[in-house]
């Protein structure tokens, strides 16, 4: 087990280290800098800026700079969009808010969606499943910036139940509205993803064994079936969940959240490299950890997969 | 006394593409109490099906219960609603299947599995339930059973998990065993095992058996009277020692012939030849006619179905001309 973890530890540093890299590139291949403005800035302070923040030297040897900096934890500092404050501070501020939010989301999504998945399958066929399985299609197809304003519209404005939008970071009831148009879309395929495996596993011949003991149906379902029903969202609810709580721009433009998505756009339109290494590497750990959990709950469901391990 | 399991014109349908498949058509046999009785037949015959009626356990639809009675100590299972029905299996009426590899869950331990009948009729759980739990996994003869009572099912082999399938049947000591082509899916050596376990098991504790199999040389191992079924129907029926010195059907014939224990050495062993009819397009007269070499085709009934008549105490066989023809050679 031990060997395991190591050996993902060190592929998640390789994946970290690919990101960083290619983050720092393809941020330089951007056809405009950080030090460009809409009014013309005169030569010389640019040249000046440039000099300040080593923009001048060759771009190996600020590569290596970077990559020197970030391996012993310093991100740092926003050179446009929050100009001069250190990006772990602000990532500090704003990476809770879009962890709340998404996890938030994820509490929505898991239950609901699986509910779902479980209840269409033992329903096969049947007007449920149907009903179920149309509104997930609906879920999966339209996309937040059109769920997002009419639940904001419906709940907001006219019953005005939540805040239309805004963030207080001790008060749920901001985050209803922005979590439910988040989970909405993983709820939607997580529903899908537990219905083909709950539908898989109830043709199996030890569903009939347990139905031929005597078992009620709701446990021939939550005992027999659920586990290995439970293998195929578990898969993708990994990067599902790291992409969730990483932060949606959409979402949090839409509803005036503060998290790091919007400030992740605002970074790319200015080339704030910084400002874009910082969110790319916390999704990048996310997506490495994420999966890494999401293995564990594999091998906690079904045991066949640990006796190879 | 009346038979513990007494079926009277079972009929089964399934609904199709393809038509209406009489899957059961008309299939009519009892179990006393305490015996061990035989279903022998080709795959589509019909006899997992019935079978399987008896718990529910068709999936229907497709399928439907077009007519017939099963009566189990005074019920008809057939009339009985789901919650009805889980009072009796696994209780009164266990089963066993063909396929040990897949009849058991993965992704449970075999105690948990081993207990639930307990759990689900007896109220039983914890401890208690466990040291029942492990008595049975001793007696069909799984060594260590303390220890490996808490593997999962991929840890053991085809023939423990089939034993343990056969404590599992057992553990509720019920008045009948379904076992579905219990050592079908099992090597020859590790079958004879298995057939072992259940036989003594069945003195020991007197339950009643239904064994469905395709291999007429284990109903006489195993079996007190036989049933034989052919596309759906009783083609024959009789007790054991009547039907191995008398079969009289030109298919219980074929059946005995094709039995290479039964053949002497270097002689040709017979077959029958070609295959069972489309059950959804059974023909109008006598099922058999077309593979029918062993008696004579030519007078088999091809305007209406052979009746099922007592032709000796106890022996009953399906009223074909051709059918009861004796052999030409």
């Amino acid at each position: 087990m031990t060997r395991v973890i190591l050996q993902r530890l060190l592929q998640g540093l390789l994946v970290l280290f690919v990101l960083a890299t290619l983050t720092f590139f393809l941020v330089r291949a951007l056809p405009y800098g950080p030090f460009q403005d809409e009014r013309a800035v005169p030569s010389h302070v640019r040249e000046r800026l440039e000099q300040l923040h080593g923009y001048d030297k060759p771009l190996v040897v600020q590569y290596a700079m970077r990559l020197g900096n970030l391996a012993r934890g310093e991100l740092g500092t926003s050179l446009k969009v929050m100009e001069g404050r250190e990006v772990t501070a602000i990532l500090a501020q704003a990476f809770p808010v879009s962890l709340a939010l998404g996890l938030m989301a994820m509490l929505i999504a898991v239950p609901v969606g699986v509910a779902a998945g479980v209840i269409a399958a033992v329903r096969r066929n049947r007007v449920v499943d149907y009903a179920v399985m149309a509104v997930a299609l609906l879920g999966i197809c339209l996309p937040n910036f059109v769920i997002g304003p009419v639940l904001a519209e419906l709940f907001g404005r006219r019953l005005a139940w939540f805040p239309v939008s805004g963030w207080e970071p001790r008060d749920l009831s901001f985050m209803i509205l922005p979590a439910v148009t988040l989970g909405l879309g993983s709820a939607a395929y997580l529903s899908r993803l537990t219905r083909t495996g709950m539908v898989e596993v109830l043709h199996q011949d030890f569903i009939r064994t347990a139905r031929a003991k005597g078992q009620r149906e709701s446990w021939v379902v939550l005992r027999h079936a659920l586990r290995g029903g439970l293998i195929p969202p578990v898969a993708y609810l990994g990067p599902a969940f790291a992409a969730t709580v990483s932060g949606s721009v959409v979402v949090e433009s839409i509803f005036q959240v503060p998290g790091i998505g919007r400030l992740f756009i605002k970074a790319i339109e200015t080339s704030d490299e910084a400002l874009i290494m910082g969110p790319v590497l916390i999704y990048g750990s996310l997506i490495v950890v994420a999966n890494f959990l999401a293995d564990l709950v594999q091998l906690w469901l079904n045991p066949r997969l640990r006796s190879n391990s | 006394m009346p038979p513990l399991l007494d079926i009277q014109d079972l009929r089964i349908h399934f609904h199709t593409r393809d038509g209406v498949v009489r899957a059961v058509d008309g299939v009519s046999l009892q179990v006393e109490a305490g015996e061990v009785a035989g279903i022998v037949g080709e795959s589509g015959s019909g006899k997992s099906v019935t079978a399987a009626s008896l718990l529910g356990l068709v999936p229907m639809p497709p399928g439907r219960i077009a007519g017939g009675r099963a009566w189990f100590d005074g019920t008809d299972l057939l009339r009985l609603t789901g919650r009805e029905l889980n009072g009796y299996r696994g209780k009164r009426i266990s089963m066993i299947f063909q396929d040990p590899m897949t009849s058991l869950n993965p992704y449970l331990r075999i105690s948990t599995q081993l207990i639930e009948p307990l759990e689900i009729h007896e109220g039983l759980r914890g401890k208690r339930a466990l040291h029942r739990a492990i008595d049975a996994l001793e007696s069909v003869g799984i060594a260590d059973a303390a220890k490996r009572i808490h593997a999962y099912p991929h840890e053991f082999s085809g023939g423990m998990r089939q034993r343990v399938m056969i404590a599992m049947a057992l553990i509720t000591k019920p008045d009948l065993v379904i076992a579905d082509e219990p050592t079908t899916a099992l090597d020859v050596t590790v079958q004879k095992q298995v057939l072992e376990v259940m036989r003594r098991l069945q003195r020991e504790t007197g339950t009643a058996v239904l064994f469905i199999t395709h291999d007429l040389a284990l109903v006489h191992e195993m079996c007190d009277s036989v049933t034989v079924m052919y596309a759906g129907r009783v083609v024959e029926s009789a007790s054991a020692a009547m039907l191995a010195t008398g079969p009289r059907h030109a298919y219980t014939r074929g059946l005995y012939r094709s039995n290479p224990a039964g053949a002497g050495k270097g002689c040709a062993l017979y077959s029958i030849p070609g295959s069972p009819p489309d059950p959804a397009r059974l023909p109008g007269g006598c099922a058999f006619r077309e593979r029918n070499t062993l008696g004579d085709a030519d007078q088999c009934l091809a305007d209406h179905r052979p009746e099922l008549v007592e032709i000796a105490p106890g022996h009953h066989v399906q009223d074909c001309p051709g059918c009861l023809a004796p052999s030409q050679d």
